[in-house]
């Protein structure tokens, strides 16, 4: 079990601030969030390379907030493995059983679990990407650490390999039970890999909760925008309707003080033509720009002043005809338009704070 | 795929000239030619001046000997001096980071940038008995003028600004995380250090261990200053260049060539591979 409390570290341009989070015991957690975040600031922290400017961290109920990084049984797979060069596999696999004072994991069934009986003689610069990571967790696990840490241990890899360690590490973590903390910025993996997860921006924690509550009930703009809610606008909410600007949306009503509404691009149909008459939530607006992903096209449409972002495959959106400077038409089903608490908040700086984006 | 769009790549049409020279390269080609023989004419015309039998009699002369074993037995000392000193110093600068750190690395290249004589006359005038350092000393026992001892503490002082780059360098392109794996596998700082970080950087405490060596060895100015006897090469072929002329000055000039030249080959072969492991 991870225990973060209170913590604050502070550096020269950069804080992280009240940070407060719990990994139960076999929980896998990942912690999300754009580059520059924090996130691998407050792993270095847990493992004991960066000292805290106040707080405490406890490893299985230890304190262990003063202790030396060799003192802490906590294992850390890097996202370039960091193996070390002038070993071989073998040596690099066993490097840290000679201070293991405890009873020492047989490395045999992890070293075949693993796939190396044959790369055990390897120098390191022989290997592929991915042998390096399954050797890199073969010696963090040769330590039988009481918890892992993993710094993006996927983005460096090709993407073939990529699903190779992402279901490893999955697999283990269900068989070994072991607790993991992650850090990714990719909300898909945390959502493979992890039970709960804590969003992080400007070092602070913004949500944390189960991945799928995250994904569908964010609280702040920042997370709305994270988990690709790329329509963000504050609003008064009366009853069943959502008035923002001009514009007035019918929603589902939800207990509670909401001034702020936020709805996926992908809940966001568009056409050329309008839609029945019954259709919910129908808006007529300018279709500003498309920008061509592939499969896909991400569509901007003005309309009354706001604009809304859909998106649609291709073939489709070819298919109904529409171009930009067009007039076009929207709907949005009420079940779809996500009330938020939070109404002034930094949407401009969720938009522009980094590469980290949900995989559409 | 690859294969074929390389193989798509239009060929030079048939009959172009490929031997026309580009002239970005020729210019280069012209500057390296010069400077080559500026640096080498030199020191093989000396080589090749003394007669055998001048150079027969002159590296039997036992004072050449002496001399010549003096210049190595200081600037040996100096090399190892940076290295139990600077090493954990060049650490230090490659690691963590420190308001004034640009003063201090500085600082560290001071002894490159000041005069040689004035290394020499600095350290005699806080040697002295008028000051308190050298008064220290003196109760110590510890003679700097004219001594070993001072001849060790110039050559120190001028070639430990290679050792402490060379090093720190060498230190800088060990991964940090490499150390931070380290300890959290189980092994203390001490032992990080002898299995991680020395068996990666040891190239370069080489290098920097020689470049220092060498830059003491050709050492003159500061150490005259402190030192005339005992002879080191240097002091020595100035001396017999001043008191008998070039052809007396000459070969000792090519024995000193000489050791310098087996210490740079040593340093060629000890340089940093390209993939910057042992």
């Amino acid at each position: 079990m991870i225990r973060v409390e209170d913590l604050a570290i502070v550096l020269p341009g950069f804080a992280l601030e009240d940070i407060d989070l719990q990994v139960n015991p076999g929980e896998a957690f990942a912690l999300l969030g754009p580059t520059g975040a924090g996130k691998t600031l407050l792993l270095e922290a847990i493992i004991g390379v960066v000292p805290v400017t106040r707080g405490r961290i406890l490893i299985d109920g230890r304190d262990m907030t003063g202790l030396p990084p060799e003192r802490r049984r906590i294992g850390i797979l890097y996202q370039d493995h960091a193996l070390f060069p002038h070993l071989s596999v073998a040596e690099n696999i066993a490097y840290g059983q000679r201070y293991c004072t405890s009873a020492l994991p047989n490395l045999e069934p992890l070293i075949e679990r693993l796939g190396l009986q044959r790369l055990l003689s390897r120098r390191i610069h022989s290997l592929s990407g991915g042998e390096k990571q399954r050797v890199a967790l073969a010696r963090s696990l040769a330590v039988a650490p009481s918890v892992l840490l993993l710094d993006e241990p996927l983005t460096a890899l090709d993407p073939n390999f990529r699903e190779d360690i992402r279901g490893l590490l999955k697999t283990l973590h269900q068989d070994t039970g072991i607790t993991l903390l992650m850090v990714t910025h990719d909300f898909a993996e945390a959502h493979f890999m992890a039970q709960r997860t804590a969003v992080m921006n400007r070092g602070r924690i913004e949500q944390v909760g189960p991945v799928d509550a995250i994904f569908e009930r964010p609280e702040t703009p920042f997370v709305a925008d994270f988990v690709g809610m790329k329509n963000f606008f504050p609003a008064v909410i009366a009853g069943n309707d959502a008035v923002i600007g001009n514009i007035r949306l019918r929603c589902k009503a939800r207990g509670g003080d909401f001034h702020a509404v936020a709805v996926r691009p992908e809940n966001v149909r568009i056409r050329k033509d309008p839609f029945d008459a019954g259709t919910a939530n129908q808006l007529a607006g300018k279709l500003r720009r498309m920008l061509n992903r592939g499969f896909y096209a991400d569509v901007w449409v003005d309309v009354d002043g706001l604009s809304f972002r859909a998106i649609d495959s291709r073939r489709r959106l070819s298919r109904s005809g529409v171009a930009e400077g067009e007039t076009v038409y929207l709907a949005i089903a009420p079940e779809d338009i996500h009330l938020m608490r939070e109404g002034k908040a930094d949407a401009e700086s969720a938009r522009t704070s980094g590469k980290a984006r949900i995989r559409e | 795929m690859n294969k074929h769009t390389d193989d798509a790549l239009p060929l030079p049409p048939p009959g172009s000239d490929r031997r026309r020279v580009d002239p970005f390269l020729g210019i280069a080609l012209a500057a390296s030619a010069i400077i080559m023989a500026f640096v080498l004419l030199p020191l093989v015309e000396m080589v090749v001046q003394p007669s055998v039998e001048d150079l027969r009699e002159t590296w039997s002369d036992p004072d050449v000997i002496r001399a010549i074993g003096m210049s190595l037995y200081t600037s040996g000392s100096a090399a190892l001096i940076a290295f139990v000193f600077g090493t954990p110093f060049a650490y230090l600068l490659a690691r963590k980071h420190f308001p004034g750190k640009r003063l201090v690395e500085s600082v560290v290249d001071l002894p490159i940038m000041i005069p040689h004589p004035v290394v020499g006359i600095a350290l005699l005038s806080m040697a002295g008995r008028h000051h308190w350092f050298g008064r220290i000393l003196d109760q110590l026992n510890i003679q700097i003028m004219g001594t070993v001892t001072g001849i060790v503490c110039v050559l120190t002082f001028v070639g430990l600004p290679f050792y402490i780059n060379a090093v720190k360098t060498g230190f800088e392109a060990v991964p940090a995380r490499l150390e931070t794996v380290s300890r959290s596998l189980g092994a203390s700082p001490w032992s990080t250090f002898f299995r991680i970080t020395l068996p990666l950087a040891w190239r370069s405490m080489l290098v920097g261990l020689i470049m220092c060596m060498a830059r003491a060895v050709s050492e003159f100015g500061a150490v005259v200053i402190v030192a005339y006897h005992p002879m080191v090469a240097p002091v020595m072929i100035y001396e017999r260049f001043t008191a008998y002329g070039l052809k007396y000055s000459q070969p000792v000039a090519v024995g000193l060539i000489m050791v310098c030249l087996v210490l740079f080959l040593l340093l060629r072969w000890a340089s940093p591979r390209k993939d910057g492991t042992a």
